[in-house]
């Protein structure tokens, strides 16, 4: 089970592999590990289907409750045989689609690390471990729509939807944290029992509120709904992957996931169905107004997901039977679509319907699975798209406003399935760019497969919804619940009512189709909207947030270093004055203070000249060897008094540091004395304050008793509970290696950091982009070579 | 600026220095010492070879990019923890062979850790030293 849903992060290693052993089938051998994980999932399905929900824990942080631990039920199965299946088949169409470009192995790479993610969220039963998860699908998600990084509005798109979910993210943790601190438990299968608890408590508003924030932004729900269309900038695997099948259900899984804890409430339903609705309307209004394939799909997605949130949060069985079936017929569908729109563009050239049509004798294969694709998108019976509108109207039908929404949704939407499949391949065949032919079999086979497996699933809707859609609604009600999936539910009340309104959804949907002139009109006359919407406020925020950077750069990082100095200097005393002041310190001498060997006198003695020597200096270099000798004699004095760990590293940092002091001193200019002498007079002062300071410090700690409960617990079990008889190591690689850890990582970082700015020189003619600000040179040059200030103090 | 002596106390003092680094590193766990400095002492190594016969020269006598070394340093301590996961146990859970090795003494993953901090400070230094002197010598 850990290997199943980790395994992707090994593939992911493998990939670039892969693709450089056998360069023209490293789509389907990637593929292959989806493939066998889709199986592993499918010989699951009989045992969940029973009622029985399979559960691993691995111990990973138990001291805070946070546990590798998975459990899969209805709901995870859904979405991991999606996951999984979806991710053959893109693997697949992946080769294919990029089967020239030298990066392949990198795209095959992010994509096995963006599954394995996902796989995590859906299985995840810790709170925590799907946290991680989910931000390792923001990551990847990030990296894949950056995959073109050489262009500007790929890199935008990328960081655009890396902050609006990142922030999302944020508060999602902020959410996880209260709950795990309310229900005294973050394994989600604990939690769910306990959401009477939860519903009862203060908290429970902000935590809702916390939750649907994270779920909101990363479904792209009104008012988030802007980065999801931006984000078709990543190639259209991509697209038919994360941003329409996959990752963009992450939010309304989150939702379906923790309906047993969170939901049923007033807050819960109205939040849900009005945000829900008015991104089904937002999004399916935007949709028939472009004219981009790849635009069309994604607003029709966006308002795909209203739909499912606007379902989750009427929350009836009908309507979560609804919502589950609607996941399942709408990844299918639109995953179909997605990779058809790649085909047609990759053969054609171009992806705007205006420029499209009549590719039906040029590409058969790839017209007939995008018709058939696009009935169930329609909702044309007998595919499983006409089985989720029928529940889905069926469950609001008591509802006149959401029967209202979804009847305009689903008309746009009919209109929307015309135009990617009716205008571009039927009709007088026109001119593209590209000589349109037949995608290859790697290119047709995903979309014939997700479209049939369409069809298959509303021929066969009574096992599916025995199979897969009764767990998962049972799971998400939190209680056994046998649903009923037929594709022909009669004319007879609820179900009649239903298929009145599906003939009226097409009917008008056909019509609009043919009225399609009217649209770009409509188009023109809501534009100014668009200056009122929250893409704008984006924009607003991000360019705001730059700017006060800037501002507050040139303020604080001035380039001078003197400034540097005295500002962390006075900013430490001021801060540690006023603790000291308000904290009732006392300060007592140590009893024996003048009780100083020899040797120990020599050690003051030398750094005190060596200090002395420093001030008069008159060179940089002999500074520098001043310097090191007050560093050495610290490191003395460690030795001296019982320290000899931190005296070898202060010795061996010492020496570094005097090193790296010769190599930037040498590039400096001629030394000299610029200052005035009121100049030296106040930075005089100011080191005299900050040395009293760390005096006072030093006493206030000696003064403090020394018997703290943790280092003695440190010196008495590190021998005996870690094999080792240095404490101070010991705590370093054992006791709290996690620190280390990250202190190490930051270290890494750090190095990283150092390297390009020294090495980063910016041809400037190319990328006019970079911003040569005043406030940030040397960052071409690594130390400023003209500068003559740095030294005057 | 090429000094004979240097050069030739530099051939005598490297090996010293790297043999230094490993006892360090070994005993710490028991004795002052330790990856951390360990790993300094390597730097200082790297960066007076770097000093006395080049840039490019140090980087061929240590073989790997430092920036690697970095990585590598970071995956071994990531590992070292990861290993009592996959045991079953806690994360960073230190896991020890239960018979003392001759001159190394007992091992386990805490030794492991420390060996990839040492890395990490060997690349770390080896990264700023050489990036530094380079630049310089542009």
């Amino acid at each position: 089970m850990l290997t199943a849903v980790l395994s992707g992060f090994g593939g992911a290693i493998a990939a670039p592999w892969l693709h450089r052993l056998a360069p023209r089938h490293a789509g389907w051998l990637a593929a292959l590990l989806p493939f066998v994980l889709m199986i592993y999932f499918i010989s699951l399905v009989p045992t969940v289907a029973g009622g029985e929900a399979l559960r691993f824990s691995y111990a990973w942080v138990p001291g805070l409750g946070v546990n590798l631990s998975f459990r899969i039920d209805g709901l995870s199965l859904l979405f991991a045989l999606l996951i999984t299946g979806i991710g053959t088949l893109v693997l697949i169409y992946a080769g294919g689609y990029l089967a020239n470009d030298p990066m392949l192995g990198r795209m095959l790479t992010l994509l096995l690390i963006f599954m394995a993610a996902m796989l995590g969220i859906v299985t995840s039963d810790n709170l925590i471990g799907l946290f991680v998860f989910w931000e390792l699908t923001t990551i990847s998600s990030y990296l894949l729509i950056g995959y073109k990084h050489e262009y500007e509005k790929a890199r935008k798109a990328a960081l655009q939807s890396l902050l609006v979910t990142g922030i999302g993210g944020l508060a999602l943790l902020a959410g996880i944290v209260l709950l795990g601190q309310i229900t005294g438990t973050l394994e989600l299968s604990e939690m769910l029992k306990r959401g009477d608890t939860v519903r009862a408590h203060p908290l429970y508003s902000s935590i809702l509120a916390l939750v649907l924030f994270g779920a909101f932004t990363k479904s792209a729900q009104f008012p988030f709904h802007f980065w999801l269309p931006g984000a078709m900038e990543a190639p259209t695997p991509v697209s038919s992957y994360l941003h329409s099948a996959t990752m963009v259900k992450a939010g309304v899984f989150l939702l379906a996931r923790l309906n047993p804890v969170l939901g049923g409430t007033e807050a819960w339903q109205l939040l849900l169905t009005f945000f829900g609705s008015a991104t089904m309307i937002v999004g399916s209004f935007l949709a028939v107004q472009q004219t981009d394939l790849k635009r069309i799909l994604a607003y029709t997605t966006v308002s795909a997901l209203g739909t499912l949130v606007m379902l989750i949060g009427v929350g009836t069985d009908d309507a979560i039977k609804a919502a589950m079936v609607f996941t399942l017929g709408h990844a299918l569908y639109k995953g179909a679509l997605f990779q058809v729109t790649g085909s047609v563009d990759h053969e054609t050239g171009t992806r705007d319907i205006s420029h499209l049509g009549g590719l039906r004798t040029a590409m058969p294969i790839t017209a007939a699975a995008a018709m058939l694709a696009a009935l169930s998108m329609a909702g044309l019976p007998p595919m499983l798209g006409f089985i989720a509108k029928e529940v889905q109207y069926k469950a609001n039908l008591s509802e006149p406003i959401l029967i209202g929404v979804a009847l305009l949704t689903n008309i746009l939407t009919v209109v929307a399935a015309s135009f990617v499949s009716l205008r571009v391949f039927t009709g007088q065949p026109v001119h593209t760019p590209k000589h349109a032919h037949e995608a290859p079999l790697s290119m047709w086979l995903g979309p014939v497969a997700l479209a049939l497996g369409g069809l298959g699933a509303g021929l066969f809707s009574t096992q599916i919804g025995n199979l897969l859609i009764g767990p998962a609604t049972g799971s998400v009600l939190g209680k056994v619940k046998a649903v009923e999936l037929v594709l022909w539910a009669g004319i007879e009340g609820a179900a009649g009512q239903a298929l009145a309104l599906s003939g009226v959804t097409l009917l008008a949907g056909i019509g609009l189709y043919y009225a399609r002139s009217i649209f770009p009109r409509i188009a023109a006359a809501t534009a100014p909207l668009a200056a009122l919407g929250a893409e704008s406020w984006y924009h607003r925020t991000v360019s705001g947030m730059l700017l006060l950077a800037e501002r507050q750069t040139r303020i604080l990082q001035n380039g001078y270093l003197r400034f540097y100095i005295a500002l962390i200097i006075i900013t430490t005393l001021i801060l540690t004055s006023l603790m000291l002041l308000v904290g009732q310190v006392t300060i007592t001498m140590p009893q024996n203070w003048t009780d100083v060997r020899v040797y120990e006198l020599a050690v003051a003695l030398i750094i005190l000249s060596a200090t002395a020597f420093v001030l008069r200096a008159t060179s940089r270099m002999a500074a520098v060897v001043g310097l090191g000798f007050v560093g050495y004699g610290t490191a003395l004095t460690f030795l001296l008094f019982g320290g000899p760990d931190l005296a070898i590293t202060q010795f061996a940092v010492e020496t570094l540091s005097a090193i790296l002091f010769v190599l930037v001193v040498y590039r400096l200019p001629r030394f000299g004395n610029l200052s005035s002498v009121s100049a030296r007079l106040r930075s005089a002062a100011l080191a005299i304050a900050g040395g009293a300071l760390m005096t006072i410090l030093t006493l206030i700690a000696l003064a403090e008793p020394t018997e703290s409960r943790l280092s003695s617990f440190m010196a008495e079990n590190s021998q005996s509970l870690a094999n080792g008889r240095n404490v101070v190591n010991v705590i370093l690689v054992d006791f709290r290696s996690f620190d280390t850890l990250g202190e190490i990582t930051v270290l890494g970082v750090a190095a990283i950091g150092i390297y390009a700015l020294l090495k980063l020189v910016v041809p400037s003619e190319q990328e006019p982009r970079v911003e040569t600000d005043g406030s940030l040179d040397g960052k071409t040059e690594g130390v400023p070579r003209e500068r003559t200030e740095v030294i005057d103090a | 600026m090429y000094s004979l002596i240097l050069a030739t106390a530099t051939r005598l003092l490297i090996p010293l220095m790297l043999i230094f680094s490993i006892f360090l590193l070994i005993r710490g766990h028991n004795e002052p010492g330790g990856g951390f400095v360990g790993g300094l002492v390597v730097g200082a190594a790297f960066t007076l070879y770097a000093a006395v016969y080049g840039v490019s020269q140090a980087q061929n006598a240590l073989r790997f990019d430092p920036k690697r070394i970095v990585a590598v340093g970071l995956l071994v301590a990531l590992v070292s923890g990861l290993l009592a996961f996959f045991q079953g146990l806690p994360l960073m859970t230190g896991l020890w062979y239960p018979q003392p090795l001759p001159v190394i003494g007992k091992v386990g993953t805490p030794l492991l850790f420390d060996v990839g901090v040492y890395l990490v400070v060997i690349g770390i230094t080896a990264t700023i030293m050489f990036t530094l002197f380079e630049v310089e010598g542009e």
